[in-house]
């Protein structure tokens, strides 16, 4: 019965460190060497810049390459551009998703609430590229909302709305609406399910409480509901303004010739292989999630997580 | 039920019913018109309603080599992908979930850094630290970038069962004679079983359809998203690209429902009630 390997894992029990220790090491080998390694010399690239006239990389520390991204108009443009759109998102996805995760919180049987689980789950894992393709279906000239909005008599409708100066365009296709609409749909499981924690864990009593004492069911909502459900919003908010910042995808296959963070950094790195430039673009999205999250976690976004 | 107890108020109000069914409408609509038009007959547009339905897509797919040798790139990445992440997430959330050292926080942080960071971020990252050491662009390259995000999702999933599962099991097995081996594969394992294999499903559908991270890292290779995606931002097939969204949909949503399956009923703490 005593073998060498019983011996060993007798071993390993009285001594957890050295478990731990064998534990760790793989993944954070790993993590460490590969993707950590790969990150920071990606990152420190920032501070080297490109040679005007030769188009090599100079490896000397130097801000230059930070002062051009943050000294040309252009390139504020686009940080601006991205960080309204991820925020104009967030609220998007807030939106329309409040009323999903208040009712599967607080309205649902078990049974019923299995169901909204599936149908928040399956969108959150499945194809990414896929989801975003039905857009396409759905958003073109020729498309399923263009043939609605003519069965309706609305053409007008439509026609109006893509005239308005900023979100509109010569098709939803290509429109910063269409963008928005196809970000808030993407993203908006990762706003439902933290919210949905957040409202679950607001007892029912309270909510009667605040009946009793006279509150109506508009005040309760404003009063009591929303502010016990901002942890929530918060939490789901890190991933949908996260995921808008470095989303490069989108903007190219729905959206207009104007450049947000991701393409400027896929842009830069590829066919201008200007990899300082677009390590510099890449410290953008970092540093506004940092201090992002560093301000969600003061509203409780973590306990809802 | 639940309803009668307090009539009005205890019941959803009609626009937040409304506002549920919208949302649910809204996040699933859009697949079924994908399902719907790899019928269509129409190949040139997006034309809506399609003018005439046709299963002859499905079948010049069928015979699209092309198409199988993405398939069976992904099929490959994923599975192997999966496997690696299996026993370093595993590693990992048996490491971390009780334990309390020096710089714990920053390991989590670490594990998770890769799904909250843009994957072009880390898609590049790879890219330029391959580029550097000087290593050609292979399945492997891809599997390395598809391993390092796939890692979390199993480690979630364990910590998670981890956390739930009651450490007197353990004491109880070894109480009634079980030496550590046995403890382990009789006790251990089966109580985490679900657990990993629902987070490798969950790995497994992430890395099939993961396109921004393999952009960077898999050279002159197609695989099925990288496919799809050339084919987004050029439609030149249009009917097969649509079969193959219908593809993608099956091939992520079974692990997904699968996980969920294996997942289901584990609020309860085995072992917890004394």
């Amino acid at each position: 019965m005593t073998s060498a390997l019983e011996d060993f894992s007798n071993y390993l029990y009285r001594n957890k460190h050295i478990l731990l220790l064998l534990f760790l090491l793989p993944p954070l080998l790993w993590l460490g060497i590969i993707y950590l390694g790969s990150l920071i010399v990606f990152l420190f690239h920032s501070f080297f810049y490109l040679d005007g006239f030769t188009g090599k990389v100079v490896y000397k520390i130097s801000l230059s390459t930070i002062i051009e991204l943050f000294s040309s108009p252009a390139n504020i443009d686009i940080l601006i551009r991205t960080v309204v759109l991820a925020s104009v998102v967030s609220l998007g996805a807030a939106i329309i998703g409040f009323p999903i995760a208040y009712y599967m919180a607080k309205y649902t049987t078990p049974k019923i609430k299995v169901f909204f689980y599936l149908a928040i789950m399956l969108p959150l894992w499945s194809s990414y590229l896929v989801r975003v393709y039905s857009w396409k279906l759905i958003l073109a000239k020729e498309g399923i909302i263009s043939w609605f909005l003519a069965k309706l008599h609305l053409t007008w409708l439509l026609e109006a709305i893509l005239a308005l100066p900023v979100i509109g365009g010569p098709s939803l296709s290509i429109s910063y609406l269409g963008m928005f609409l196809v970000f808030t749909y993407i993203w908006l499981p990762f706003m439902i399910l933290p919210i949905q924690a957040s409202l679950e864990r607001v007892p029912n009593s309270l909510i009667n409480a605040s009946y009793d004492l006279g509150a109506t069911k508009r005040q309760t909502f404003y009063k009591v509901i929303l502010p016990l459900a901002l942890p929530g919003i918060a939490a789901g908010s890190i991933f949908t303004f996260s995921l808008t910042l470095g989303d490069y995808i989108i903007p190219y296959i729905i959206g207009t010739s104007k450049f947000f963070i991701g393409q400027a950094v896929y842009t830069h790195q590829g066919t201008a292989g200007n990899i300082p430039l677009a390590a510099a673009f890449s410290l953008v999205p970092i540093a506004v999630m940092a201090v992002y999250i560093y301000f969600a976690k003061k509203l409780g976004a973590f306990n809802a997580l | 039920m639940l309803f009668r107890k307090k009539k009005n108020l205890n019941e959803a109000s009609l626009g937040l019913k409304i506002g549920a069914i919208f949302g649910i409408l809204f996040l699933h609509v859009p697949l079924f018109f994908i399902i719907l038009y790899a019928f269509t007959t129409e190949d040139k547009s997006y034309q809506f309603p399609p003018p005439g339905y046709t299963l002859k897509w499905f079948s010049i797919v069928l015979g699209r080599e092309d198409i199988w040798n993405a398939v069976g790139l992904s099929l490959q990445v994923a599975l192997i992908s999966t496997l690696s992440a299996i026993v370093l997430g595993t590693l990992a959330a048996a490491a971390l979930f009780k334990a309390s050292f020096f710089g714990r926080d920053y390991i989590t942080l670490l594990i998770i850094l890769p799904i909250a960071l843009p994957g072009i971020i880390t898609g590049i990252s790879l890219r330029s630290a391959f580029g550097v050491a000087g290593i050609p662009f292979s399945t492997w390259t891809i599997i390395i970038g598809h391993a390092t995000f796939c890692m979390v999702v199993v480690y979630n999933n364990v910590v998670a069962r981890l956390r739930r599962s009651s450490p007197n099991l353990i004491q109880a097995s070894m109480d009634l004679g079980a030496n550590n081996i046995q403890t382990f594969f009789y006790v251990i394992l089966p109580n985490l079983g679900t657990a990993i294999l629902a987070g490798g499903m969950l790995a497994f559908a992430l890395s099939f359809d993961e396109v921004i991270v393999t952009t960077f890292t898999a050279g002159q290779q197609t695989t099925l998203p990288i496919w799809m995606l050339s084919e987004l931002i050029r439609p030149r097939q249009r009917p097969i690209t649509n079969v193959v969204a219908v593809f993608i949909i099956c091939i992520t949503f079974i692990p997904i429902l699968y996980a969920s399956y294996m997942t289901r009923n584990t609020t309860d703490t085995d072992g917890s009630s004394k």
